[in-house]
């Protein structure tokens, strides 16, 4: 069919000479074109630009000359902080947290013993860092050293024992940041053994098994964790016989471990799915139990695959901590608390302070584990994409 | 006294980033006219035919679609959207709605027709490809090559003076390349305005009233099919017919 | 996988000696617990929630007296409590969240950041620190105790936000009968919609005889007691010699303990929605633009639809998890379940296992009750057309 057209290639066309890529040019109109796409497009996006903006010029000074500007670096009592007595509006008051500092990373630990928190801390910074950097060698070293020698050692290390020249630290004097680790820490170690075990249980064939991870896990996860730190705390002393007391730091210890641990079954549960089949049968066929065949084949791979959602498990953990003050033990909440209350501090800007210091650590610990997990998943998506 | 061209393209560069997808593009297509476009993957052809409803931005040169100025402005892109259809290769119709409601969302919701004049030009377009029994199924009930069908009766709801197709029958099972190029064929008989996309080369033979070659984001030879296919004239075109035909 | 003989013995007698061991443990610890609570002089059984509370509690949706009431009205205020709290910050972080999970893939740049940086800025600080923080805010923000704000029969103070209480006792109860009968109404008019749909019949129009039905009715029975000669008993609050009195209090603590859920939940909820639309493939988005859809509308169309087959299931735990969040009422004294009834009724009575059953049983019931919730509606959104 032809059609009348008036176009001058009627004839065909030929190109005489191929064009080579040329650089684009440069943003035509500049910024003002970005700023048409980006933030003008409409009516509603102009609108909400300008609010957005309104709100940021009212927000970014005042939060600038709350923690910088205005805030006082030095000083030795309230005094320092109260504006009336500087001379001229005050901020933050940095220094109470300056004083305060070794109260809120030690609680009341004695401090000729402040060594042994120290100690910990590395020897925990090493094994976590050993357990989390992916291309570490003998990872499988790592596991017995974070999860059968450290805690031993910590425990050592921290409570004290006497047969080894450390003096006896008892719980209740430990404190603020050493108690949030403490329990963190305590809450991750036990949880994922447990939790792998119960992740399998529920796989198992032996319905009193499966039933039992089931009605194990459903339970720990439909309960808030303050019913289990009250329960721990109420009814561990009635279940355990005669006089046999449980340290007050030990109850939410315990409850932690057991909430923390069908939290993290569930999520090595979400590993094991994700494994294909295909891996089992193979590995059965080569002769492998189906023990031997978890262990060598399937689970790691599994393990590999929930690193990312470990490491989540841990950041909730780390805020699910805080709760631990509401039954009494000192974590770095309830010493701020009681750091603030001091009389010698009182000033108008150090409660304030206080939560901003409390926001800036958590914040930089959580986004910093979240970003962590993130550039995990990538590696490993990465590695997946062939 | 001459139409205005459906679509015209001059000098039209566009990049993605710092790579120089379409390069000089001048390109005239006149109203009714059929014309197919191929090349080698990585030639910019799906690029060309997305930058004429503006689902690609050129940074330079002017392109006018149905006698609008594509200018970059939202209003300018919308307008020129309302009179082009588009036709993918995995079709995209919505899963959720039925086939029916696939080609009533648009009548409805942009040209905002009332209920019964929105149905009855949807049954009027299934009728046209011979799916007008299938308007209460939802997609996942059709073969490939009938969700094919409907995108095309969903993209003719628009009325709209050009159509595009982006491979429409690349991801389709052979035995259904058949009745979407059937389909085809009639829109060309009809007197819309096609734009192609395709490697079926019988199909362009057959119904194309030009073929324009593709390679290196830029248009290297443009000629009736049978010129086009009996003497190419361009080495590259040479090398790519015998690659494909050979 | 067929067993052999012995492996499927061995798995018998494996199962029995675990529930032998269970059982076992469960008895040793009753026994204890038995014995320990006996020499306490504690009562075994549920007889104690019928002996009278004697304590007062600062927010009631019931009529409470602390003279007259006894621990299961106790009971009851504490779980009405959690579940207004509950419920209504579900309502509040639904919307927020979706707004923010839709702003974070805003053409918008401001909006873009903005959004991020809230879902960030809340993920990653501990809930219990942001209600600290609330609460001091929302006290800060309110007028004087001697000097409320009042407007039409409301008082604001720092005591809390005090508006006219309606009892539903009585004749009364017909109102929330009607609102009930108006909810059904409602559900029927849907159903009778989809119904037609489905015939090829012009749909039923449902939004605003659905809205005159869940309004109008209670209002219609209303209306109707006054004039037939029982009103709707009504409760002003007044202003007494040291605080108001009368009528329904609201304190600071459940605004603080509301917005904190709220805003915290919004930002998991955004996380979720924004997946959601992530999921939603990229060819969705070109094809309504091609059909020349505005953003808006393809959004409300064609995206989030599709989107709502990956909301669903996250969004149903996060609700579970803003319910059990709601025991953190305990930090700032707002009346909830675990405060009242775990806290103060297991304090004074000494039941603690009965009390800790009963706690742990109303969070069980509500989380099974949404999971069975779950998979229906996962049936029915993930099964296409209703």
């Amino acid at each position: 069919m032809t059609v009348e057209n008036g176009s001058v290639e009627t004839e065909g066309y030929v190109r005489k000479t191929l064009i080579p890529p040329a650089p684009p040019p440069r943003r035509l109109g500049g910024p003002l074109a970005w700023a048409r796409t980006n933030l003008f497009a409409s009516w509603t996006d102009g609108v909400v630009t300008l609010l957005i903006l309104a709100a940021l010029a009212w927000l970014v000074p005042e939060a600038l000359r709350f923690l910088v500007l205005d805030a006082v670096w030095t000083g030795t009592s309230g005094e320092a902080c109260r504006p009336e007595v500087v001379g001229h509006p005050v901020g933050a008051c940095w220094a109470f947290i300056g004083e305060k500092i070794n109260y809120l990373a030690y609680g009341s630990y004695p401090a000729a013993e402040r060594w042994r928190p120290n100690l910990f801390f590395a020897l925990l910074a090493f094994g976590g860092a050993w357990m989390l950097w992916l291309d570490a060698p003998k990872r499988a070293w790592g596991a017995a050293y974070l999860f059968l020698a450290f805690p031993v050692l910590a425990y050592a290390l921290l409570a004290g024992m006497p047969a080894l020249g450390l003096a006896a630290v008892a719980t209740g004097l430990w404190g603020g940041l050493l108690v949030t680790v403490v329990v963190s820490m305590v809450g991750i170690v036990a949880s994922l053994p447990l939790g792998i075990l119960l992740a399998l249980g529920r796989r198992s064939d032996w319905p009193v098994v499966r039933y039992a991870c089931i009605g194990f896990i459903e339970f720990w996860r439909g309960v808030p964790l303050i019913t289990v730190l009250f329960m721990a705390n109420v009814m561990l002393p009635l279940f355990l016989p005669g006089d046999v007391t449980v340290d007050r730091l030990v109850r939410p210890l315990i409850g932690i471990a057991l909430f923390a641990s069908a939290y993290m079954a569930e999520v090595v549960r979400g590993g094991l799915q994700a494994i294909p089949e295909g891996q089992m049968r193979a590995a059965l066929a080569l002769g492998l139990t189906k023990t031997q065949a978890l262990r060598a084949v399937v689970l790691p791979q599994a393990l590999k695959i929930v690193v990312p959602g470990i490491v989540n498990t841990l950041i909730g953990l780390f805020k699910d901590t805080t709760l631990v003050s509401i039954v009494g033990i000192a974590d770095f909440i309830r010493v701020l608390e009681a750091a603030r209350a001091d009389p010698r501090w009182s000033a108008p800007a150090v409660p304030a302070t206080a939560y901003a210091f409390a926001a800036l650590f958590y914040f930089a610990v959580c986004f910093g584990m979240a970003r962590y997990a993130g550039f995990i998943e990538r590696r490993l998506a990465a590695g997946e994409a062939r | 006294m001459t139409d205005t061209p459906a679509v015209a393209f001059s000098g039209v560069n566009a990049w993605f980033g710092t790579t120089h997808v379409l390069r000089a593009i001048d390109l005239t297509v006149a109203r009714g006219e059929t014309l197919v476009i191929c090349g080698p993957s990585g030639s910019g052809k799906s690029t060309l035919i997305r930058a004429v409803n503006g689902l690609v931005a050129h940074q330079s040169g002017t392109l006018r679609v149905a006698g609008l100025l594509l200018d970059g402005s939202a209003h300018a892109t919308d307008a020129v959207r309302a009179r082009v259809g588009m036709v993918f290769q995995q079709f995209n119709l919505f899963p959720h709605l039925t086939v029916l409601e696939n080609c009533t969302l648009a009548p409805l919701h942009v040209r905002r027709l009332g209920l019964k004049a929105a149905r009855d030009l949807a049954m009027g377009q299934l009728e046209r490809v011979h799916l007008a029994d299938k308007a209460d199924s939802t997609p996942a009930d059709l073969s490939g090559g009938q969700q094919q069908r409907v995108a095309i009766a969903r993209a003719l709801c628009l009325e709209p003076e050009v159509m595009l197709f982006d491979e429409p029958t690349s991801a389709l099972d052979p035995e259904m390349v058949g009745e979407v190029l059937d389909t085809l064929t009639d829109l060309a008989a009809g007197g819309t305005t096609l734009l192609c996309v395709t490697h079926e080369m019988g199909f362009a033979r057959a119904v194309a009233d030009r073929v324009v070659f593709m390679d290196e984001g830029q248009i290297v030879e443009i000629a009736p099919p049978d010129a086009f296919f009996d003497r190419p004239r361009h080495p590259r075109t040479q090398g790519f017919l015998g690659r494909i035909l050979g | 996988m067929a067993e052999s003989r012995t492996s499927s013995w061995r798995a018998l007698a494996v199962q029995t000696l675990l529930v032998l061991a269970l059982a076992a443990l469960a008895y040793v610890a009753a026994t204890n617990a038995g014995q320990k609570l006996a020499r306490q002089g504690i009562v075994a059984g549920f007889g104690f929630l019928a002996r009278p509370a004697g304590f007062d509690i600062g927010q009631s949706l019931i009529p409470y007296a602390a003279a007259t009431a006894t621990y299961l009205d106790a009971f009851l205020v504490g779980l009405l409590n959690t579940l207004l709290v509950s419920a209504l910050a579900i309502v509040i972080s639904t919307g927020l969240g979706f707004a923010i999970g839709i702003a974070r893939r805003s053409g918008n740049l401001l909006a873009r950041s903005v959004a991020a940086a809230y879902v960030e800025g809340f993920r990653n600080l501990p809930l219990l620190l942001q209600l600290l923080v609330w609460y001091v805010a929302v006290r800060v923000a309110l007028p004087a105790s001697g000097d409320p704000a009042a407007w039409g029969g409301a008082f604001l103070s720092q005591r809390g936000l005090f508006l006219p209480r309606p009892d539903f006792f009585g004749w009364a109860a017909l109102v929330p009968l009607a609102s009930a009968a108006g909810l059904l109404a409602l559900w029927l008019l849907v159903r009778a919609s989809r119904r037609a749909v489905a015939l090829g019949k012009k749909p039923v129009s449902v939004p605003w005889p659905g809205a005159l039905l869940v309004l109008g009715l209670p209002a219609l029975a209303w209306i109707g007691l006054a004039l037939a000669g029982h009103p709707v008993p009504v409760a002003w609050p007044a202003r007494g010699p040291y605080d108001i009195e009368g009528g329904l209090a609201l304190r600071p603590e459940f605004a603080a303990l509301l917005i904190g859920l709220s805003t915290y939940s919004a930002a998991f909820i955004a996380e979720i929605v924004r997946s959601g639309l992530d999921s939603v493939a990229r060819g969705q988005r070109e094809a309504a633009a091609a059909l020349s859809l505005s953003r808006g509308q393809a959004l409300r169309l064609v995206v989030l639809p599709q989107a709502m087959r990956v909301i669903v299931p996250p969004l149903t735990s996060q609700y579970l998890s803003t319910t059990k969040n709601s025991s953190l009422a305990v930090l700032i004294g707002y009346p909830d379940l675990v405060h009242v009834f775990m806290g103060t009724v297991l304090n004074q009575t000494n039941q603690a296992v009965e009390v800790v059953a009963i706690t742990m049983g109303v969070y069980l019931t509500l989380s099974l009750a949404t999971a069975l919730l779950m998979n229906r509606t996962n049936a029915r959104v993930a099964g296409g057309r209703p």
